[in-house]
């Protein structure tokens, strides 16, 4: 199968999932309105912990800027997966299974909503903290680090709603991992730097958590400056979860293709 | 004479209603790990968070709650599973409309108000399960309790009449709706009230916008007589039970409202 029919079929599925996920409010509201709430409410009710001594910063609202991004990005497990699950529902992926479609053009096609889903929270989450007065020491091209930071998490997470999805079926079972990775991110540094918390098996459970580093990476360009190690880790830690994420998924896609 | 013996019958049917409905949503939910499980998990995952993750705020210049910041948290997570309990039964109302399950209640039923009073039991029910493992395991964490026994059962009083006044809201919007979509409808609104009031430090510390709503939030007395009633230094009771016995009798109201449309939908 030459280049240009792959390209075709990745364009053909990629825009099938943009339009979807256009179409979808009920994919895209909460998903940016749930972080802002959170972000509203954190900001007011932690702001007192700045006077904490050891605080990186005097403002809460910037230092908790970082989490609308990573829990933005759990809703793309949710979005992914369960467009891709209403698909074997319906039969539409036994349908694609009779045309001469791979499965990494399938794939690749069904994460493009997730990037859109990402370009759409990162502008709104970084746009929204700035006019509330968060800082953003790194300036314009530090936004646009943020915005790539986001967007490569977003199709990172949006690999294990893929998998979640071909491996059940079940909209329903990729509904219900939501929970699981809202754990991820509040045992974490999520409203305190890792040296502030006090509870010793969090602070060790919180410093093995990957969540951590993708906050560190938003926080050091919001605050720090260009820290060069939280990037790197930042943007390792999605590369890794995408590639465990994508082989994994393209595994799941091939057994499900046997059983239809 | 005659009359008794109507009013002690239609007591009779409206009990009979309630268990049986109860008994019903109770046992669904203790036999379903799905049910179950969440239930218990997020209560303990929230307290886990807050109390083990911001037990550093404990320090922050002001804060003087005499029990800690593990009895201070355990009173908002005490609440919050109280409002999500009731949440999750409407959840189940609403599936049993989706599966026709309410309409053959709703036909079978002597007295139709016995079934919302049934759901309401299952609701506090699986409440009961819910604080009982969540005040062993905030024990087991080293939570100070300075309350005596009339103070507990005061906090818990507190949690019982969240609890009821919740059931009743997502019962209403349930009968309203009649399909588990207006979940979000249900819950939304309680996660809405219950995070701005003062859950991570006293209302003393908040400042600007969080501090103007959370002061005119009918959860912060019941938060804060709760929280007085853990650490033995109760304050604002009067007004923490009289906002506590009024939702319900609001959102019985509401849910009333909800039955009747339900009837009339068939």
């Amino acid at each position: 199968m030459s280049e240009h029919r792959l390209s075709t079929q990745v364009g053909q599925l990629a825009r099938r999932s943009v339009l979807r996920t256009m179409r979808q409010p009920a994919q895209i509201v909460p998903a940016l309105v749930f972080p802002m709430f959170l972000l509203a409410v954190n900001s007011g009710g932690l702001h007192e912990t700045t006077k904490l001594h050891g605080f990186p910063t005097d403002s809460y609202l910037t230092f908790a800027l970082a989490v609308p991004f990573v829990q933005g990005a759990l809703f793309s497990v949710m979005n992914s997966g369960t467009d891709l699950a209403r698909d074997i529902e319906t039969g539409f992926l036994d349908r694609l299974a009779l045309t001469p479609l791979r499965g990494a053009a399938l794939l690749s096609g069904l994460l493009a909503g997730a990037v859109l889903l990402g370009l759409v929270q990162a502008a709104t989450y970084l746009t929204v903290g700035l006019i509330a007065g968060a800082e953003l020491v790194t300036g314009f091209p530090g936004a646009l680090v943020i915005v790539a930071l986001s967007v490569s998490i977003t199709v990172a997470f949006g690999t294990i709603g893929l998998f979640a999805a071909l491996r059940t079926g079940s909209g329903e079972a990729v509904q219900s991992l939501f929970p699981v990775f809202f754990v991820f991110l509040f045992i974490s540094a999520m409203a305190l730097p890792l040296e502030l918390i006090q509870t010793e098996w969090f602070r060790k459970v919180a410093t093995v958590n990957p969540v951590t580093y993708l906050l560190e990476a938003f926080r050091s360009l919001l605050f720090e400056g260009w820290e060069l190690g939280s990037l790197a880790l930042g943007f390792g830690i999605a590369a890794a979860v995408l590639a465990v994420g994508m082989t994994a998924a393209s595994r799941a896609l091939k057994t499900r293709l046997v059983r239809t | 004479m005659r009359h008794q013996a109507d009013e002690g019958a239609r007591v009779a049917r409206f009990r009979d209603v309630a268990l049986a409905v109860a008994w019903r949503s109770v046992h669904n939910f203790l036999a379903n790990p799905a049910f179950l499980v969440p239930a218990i998990a997020f209560p303990l995952f929230f307290f886990i968070a807050f109390a083990g993750g911001l037990s550093a705020v404990a320090n922050v210049p002001g804060f003087d709650f005499p029990s800690g910041y593990t009895a201070f948290q355990f009173v908002f997570v005490l609440l919050q599973s109280a409002a999500f309990g009731g949440v999750f039964t409407g959840f189940a109302m609403a599936r049993d409309f989706e599966i026709g399950f309410t309409n053959r209640y709703l036909l079978a039923a002597a007295n139709r108000r016995g079934i919302v009073a049934g759901y309401a039991l299952a609701a506090l029910a699986r409440a009961l399960v819910t604080w009982a493992i969540l005040t062993v395991v905030a024990l087991v964490a080293g939570m100070e309790v300075g309350g005596e026994g009339v103070e507990l059962f005061g906090l818990f009083g507190l949690a019982v009449l969240v609890n009821m006044a919740a059931t009743l809201w997502a019962a209403g919007v349930a009968m309203r709706v009649r399909s588990i979509q207006g979940g979000p409808l249900m819950q939304f609104p309680v996660f809405l009230i219950l995070f701005l009031a003062p859950v991570y430090v006293p209302l003393g510390l908040l400042s600007g916008w969080i501090h103007a709503v959370a002061s005119v939030n009918p959860v912060t007395a019941l938060l804060e007589a709760g929280r007085g009633f853990i650490s033995g230094e109760p304050v604002v009771v009067a007004l923490a039970f009289a906002v506590g016995v009024t939702l319900p009798i609001l959102f019985a109201l509401w849910a009333n409202g909800g039955l009747r449309r339900a009837e009339a939908a068939g």
